[in-house]
């Protein structure tokens, strides 16, 4: 098992080493000179390439490559802002955190909301609770992060004046970017949990649970739930990522300054620097949202458990 | 995730080598008892017909600038009220459905194309090359979707085609990892066995007798993730990426009202309505086709 750990956190430092090269290269290709937008319209052509040169712009692709990866990974220095002329870290200092906080508030809501509704809705397939929720998630799914966000922002800010519509200053203001970011994987989560729990109780062990005699809810809380939610379990650390990257267009409703807003700020002004370690920074932490969740499913899981042990190979290649 | 697609490809699997054409025709008795699919298929199609017939039913032309009638609200004339420019909001919706249905269509099925090709290839061939592509999917998915399209589109600039590919390449090595969970079943068949004794060719077993066997599942993710590809696309539109002003797609025309919103409402809620309604009807038609599919998965 302590082998496993180890053979995968030297995965995780491989991945975020290749994707610190993928995001390079893509950024490598954005149309659109820094230089003018830094410098302006009304800048010299020398000046420009004076600029460029500084900045190290004008040295063929696997040098500033190169570069970027001693400074990122050996320095931890993610550059300087072309803009605003300060280090990325700095702004990162403030905005990470709550970029992350709001990812794991969403996170949180979508478990306890999205799974015990789910687990009801099972529980009581084809009464009308079961049709209402399933229909009211049906419609979460379809509803679109940011179109609810600009909905809750006109009714409770605007219409009944309740809620601040932008800014951090009190706890007030992160009611509607949670609800606004969480809705559709409060859904996706009901809609998951449903289905697994209603495969399970048509599963044999329940039949056998119900023969030898047990109590109903002993059936529900000690077989049905450990063995439907599992699987349930496994997606969370994919489902941070997904929550991380819809907090980016979410964030731009509320002008949550984050690092959404802030990477955003960087594509409108061509700040390479300032987007490559958004993307760099949000991938690694979705990457070791999956890892934290892999090593504590192969604990909770006992049949994955058992596979680690006999060979972590198996494992690793799925 | 994996485990669902896995039973999905054994139960389609069982199925649909018994007998196959009559299960095709099995497939389209049930899907046509299934009332709430046959309703969100119809939504769909009247959809995709609107707007295929934009021209025809739009009342204005969706980028004439009328300065007169500015921020209207709804009203006779213009039923859906008019944006800040003044261009009728009702004929860009129109419009619009073309731009943000074929995102999600063209997007969710070049995608699943990609992904199924060499899925296969790659689920059949197995061994160094199937390791060492699963390791390339690792570091892709590492990335969330969202966040590579939004980087991807800002390296590609905008319009259509580099939307769909910003939308789609994120979406690709899931679609090769459940295609290829998939052939690795498949693989240990009998009926692939007997193909290779006849001395079949690689490229006639992977795609003629595997892949048939495994293309019902790929069918129903590939329709449950247009709704997904219409909304990430609308996202995309609506931070400034992806498809911009003027063109009417229903994420740029929300962008377009997010200053007025507080003001005029009314410019933002019939976008965001219509990308509701459509990823509705994918989905719920896309839940149809999975229970008539594979009646065993069906709660």
């Amino acid at each position: 098992m302590g082998k496993y750990v180890v053979k995968r956190l030297l995965a995780l430092v491989a991945i975020v080493f290749c994707v610190a090269v993928i995001i390079f290269t893509i950024m490598y290709f954005v149309p659109g000179d820094p230089a003018l937008t830094v410098l302006g319209s009304t800048s010299t052509v020398a000046e420009r390439e004076a600029y460029r040169e500084s900045l190290g712009l004008n040295d063929p692709f696997f040098v500033q490559l190169g570069r970027f990866l001693y400074q990122t990974f050996i320095k931890f220095d993610l550059g300087t802002s072309y803009t605003s002329k300060a280090p990325v870290w700095d702004e990162f200092a403030s905005r990470l955190p709550r970029t992350l906080l709001l990812g794991m508030i969403c996170l949180f809501v979508n478990i306890i909301v999205g799974i015990p509704l789910g687990v009801v809705c099972a529980l009581k397939q084809n009464k009308w609770a079961d049709h209402v929720i399933s229909v009211l998630a049906m419609i979460g799914v379809a509803i679109p992060g940011f179109w609810l966000a600009m909905l809750l922002v006109q009714l409770f800010s605007q219409q009944l004046g309740w809620l601040p519509a932008m800014g951090i200053d009190s706890w007030k203001c992160w009611i509607m970017p949670v609800i606004a970011g969480s809705l559709g994987g409060i859904a996706n989560n009901l809609r998951m949990t449903r289905s697994s729990v209603l495969e399970v109780i048509r599963a044999d062990l329940v039949t056998t649970a119900r023969a030898k005699g047990l109590a109903e809810y002993k059936v529900t809380y000690k077989h049905i739930l450990p063995n439907a939610l599992i699987p349930i379990l496994n997606q969370l650390g994919g489902q941070f990522g997904m929550v991380i990257s819809g907090t980016v267009v979410i964030e731009s409703v509320f002008s949550f300054p984050g690092i959404g807003t802030y990477m955003l700020s960087g594509i409108s002004n061509r700040d390479y620097p300032v987007v490559r370690g958004c993307v760099l920074l949000l991938a690694i932490f979705s990457a070791a949202a999956v890892l934290l969740v892999d090593l504590a499913y192969g604990f909770i899981d006992p049949r994955i458990k058992a596979q680690y042990v006999a060979g972590g190979k198996k494992h690793g290649k799925k | 995730m994996g485990k669902s697609n896995e039973s999905q490809a054994k139960a389609g699997g069982s199925t649909l080598r018994r007998k196959k054409r009559s299960n095709m025709s099995l497939i389209m008795h049930r899907l046509a008892k299934n009332k709430v699919a046959m309703v969100s298929l119809g939504v769909l199609i009247l959809l995709i017909l609107v707007s295929i017939a934009a021209p025809l039913i739009a009342p204005y032309d969706p980028y004439a600038i009328d300065l007169s009638a500015m921020k209207q609200g709804p009203s006779k004339a213009h039923i859906f009220g008019t944006d800040s420019m003044g261009r009728d909001i009702f004929s860009r919706i129109l419009y619009g459905g073309r731009y943000s249905l074929a995102l999600g269509f063209i997007g969710s099925i070049f995608t699943a194309f990609i992904g199924t090709v060499f899925g296969t290839i790659i689920g059949y061939i197995g061994g160094r090359v199937d390791n060492v592509c699963m390791r390339i999917c690792d570091v892709w998915q590492a990335i969330p979707g969202q966040l590579l399209a939004i980087v991807i589109s800002v390296a590609l600039g905008s319009g259509f085609f580099n939307t769909i590919l910003a939308m789609s390449i994120g979406g690709i090595p899931m679609s090769i990892r459940s295609t290829r969970a998939m052939c690795l079943k498949e693989r240990e068949m009998e009926y692939l066995e007997s193909a290779v004794s006849y001395n079949c060719s690689k490229a006639k077993i992977m795609f003629k007798h595997m892949l048939p066997n495994i293309i019902s599942p790929t069918i129903v993710g590939t329709t449950m993730s247009v709704g997904g590809t219409i909304m990430g696309a609308a996202g995309l539109s609506f931070i400034g990426l992806g498809i911009q002003a003027p063109t009417p797609e229903w994420g740029a025309m929300l962008s377009d009202a997010r200053n007025m919103a507080l003001l005029y409402p009314y410019m933002m809620i019939f976008p965001g309505l219509m990308i509701a309604i459509t990823v509705l009807a994918i989905n719920l038609f896309g839940d149809g086709l999975r229970d008539a599919m594979d009646p065993k998965l069906k709660n």
